[in-house]
């Protein structure tokens, strides 16, 4: 890999988050391949599910402090990732709308302390369903985008501004009309909020309209999603196709459909931050194969 | 004369077809309603009984504002828009306790808004 990152330094730091191999991709080698080889690998930062605003002391009695503590433990990286990316729910939902442009102020100037010089943002339901998305549009920009990083092209789906978590006709046309331009060994990665399968529906864990954007990816072989909403790490495979859920950085959710209700993991006084953090995904562009890293938000 | 005959005999074909249509839809036992009321954050009742093999029409009524019927185990949902009643049919095919939950996204205590239904033998 062109970075050189010390391994063995992150996985000691790392001790209570544990590394993962993140599924390959089945990469195809031959001429396509090539065209891609050439790329320098990177590394970018997934957090997820801040829930800034968020008041519960039983679930979290530093729910102030655990999104600076977030920001703390990634500016402790020894190498500095070439992005971060926020998977949604940066605030907690209010149905105040001035409100909810004083929390995702307030987001916004905590995570204006990370060091990076790129923030990619995407909402969660909490920020965006209940006015379409206005605020967050109004502070963070776009809802749904597209870039390129070295190599790799990234997709933003936003599966929460409509309250019933559609992708929506038009955004797939657009979704549609975006990879008709690619290459099918292209490496695609897509981010989204809520999964795009259904992991649970009987817990509100599913798009309603997501197999169309998976029947939409299908065609392509090297696609990887990363999303947020369940709290959780997860993986799952829909055909070639892997999905990895991260963690939250205020509060657990309990495994798909372990428990009966859908309810927060009361805080853990003896492991406290317990199953909170944030992922590094390294990427290795030539094979299309994603190295992800969890890590807690603070050493016990 | 003979179009004039075609004609009439379409007319009480049309009207026989019509007849016995009332008749069947008079002839169907009517399926039990169970009716559920739901605003924000609440679904009234919270709990619904139901006999395995027996069809039901559930009514879903909202007092505010849109919000969703989503009852994945029994494979079914509906928009609930206020002014209208909404209504799903089901026969249940297994016993057990099953959520329903509003899925369409509907405040701070949306991810509470949900209930059981029963289904018994």
């Amino acid at each position: 890999m062109a970075r050189t990152i010390n391994r063995r330094d992150f996985l000691k730091l790392a001790g209570l988050g544990g590394a993962v191999f993140a599924s390959g991709l089945g990469y195809r080698t031959g001429a396509a391949a090539r065209t891609y080889s050439a790329a320098q690998d990177f590394y970018f930062v997934q957090l997820s599910d801040s829930h800034w605003g968020f008041s519960g002391p039983e679930i979290n009695p530093d729910a102030d402090g655990t999104l600076r503590k977030a920001v703390a433990a990634v500016n402790a990286l020894k190498e500095r990732p070439d992005f971060i990316v926020f998977t949604g729910d940066l605030t907690h939902s209010t149905d105040d709308p001035v409100e909810r442009r004083k929390r995702m102020r307030e987001f916004r100037e905590i995570v204006s302390g990370l060091k990076v010089k790129d923030l990619k943002f995407m909402p969660g339901e909490h920020d965006a369903s209940l006015d379409h998305g206005k605020a967050f549009r109004e502070l963070f920009g776009d809802t749904h985008y597209t870039f390129d990083h070295k190599g790799i092209h990234f997709i933003a789906l936003d599966n929460v501004s409509d309250a019933a978590a559609l992708i929506g006709d038009e955004q797939l046309a657009w979704l549609r009309s975006d990879l008709d331009r690619l290459d099918k060994e292209a490496p695609i990665v897509v981010f989204t909020h809520r999964p795009l399968f259904d992991l649970y529906p009987q817990w509100d864990w599913a798009t309603r309209d997501g197999a169309k954007a998976i029947e939409l990816l299908m065609p392509y072989r090297n696609v990887t999603v990363f999303y947020g909403h369940i709290h959780q790490e997860h993986r799952h495979m829909t055909g070639h196709i892997a999905h990895h859920a991260a963690r939250s950085l205020i509060f657990p959710l309990p495994a798909p459909g372990s428990a009966p209700k859908r309810m927060p993991i009361p805080w853990d006084a003896a492991q406290p931050y317990k199953g909170l953090g944030f992922r590094e995904v390294d990427a290795e562009v030539k094979s299309a194969r994603y190295e992800v890293t969890e890590w807690p938000v603070q050493k016990a | 004369m003979k179009r004039l005959a075609i004609v009439g005999s379409t007319i009480a074909l049309v009207v026989a077809l019509a007849l016995g249509v009332a008749a069947y839809v008079a002839a169907t036992p009517k399926e039990p309603v169970v009716h559920l009321s739901v605003k924000r954050f609440e679904y009234r009742p919270k709990e619904i009984v139901l006999k395995k093999g027996v069809a039901v029409v559930i009514e879903v009524e909202s007092q505010d504002v849109v919000h969703g019927f989503n009852l994945p185990d029994l494979g079914v949902r509906t928009d609930v828009i206020p002014g209208k009643i909404a209504r799903v049919h089901v026969t249940p095919q297994k016993t057990g306790h099953f959520t329903f939950r509003c899925d369409i996204f509907c405040g701070t205590g949306h991810e509470d808004l949900d209930g059981t239904v029963i289904v018994e033998e």
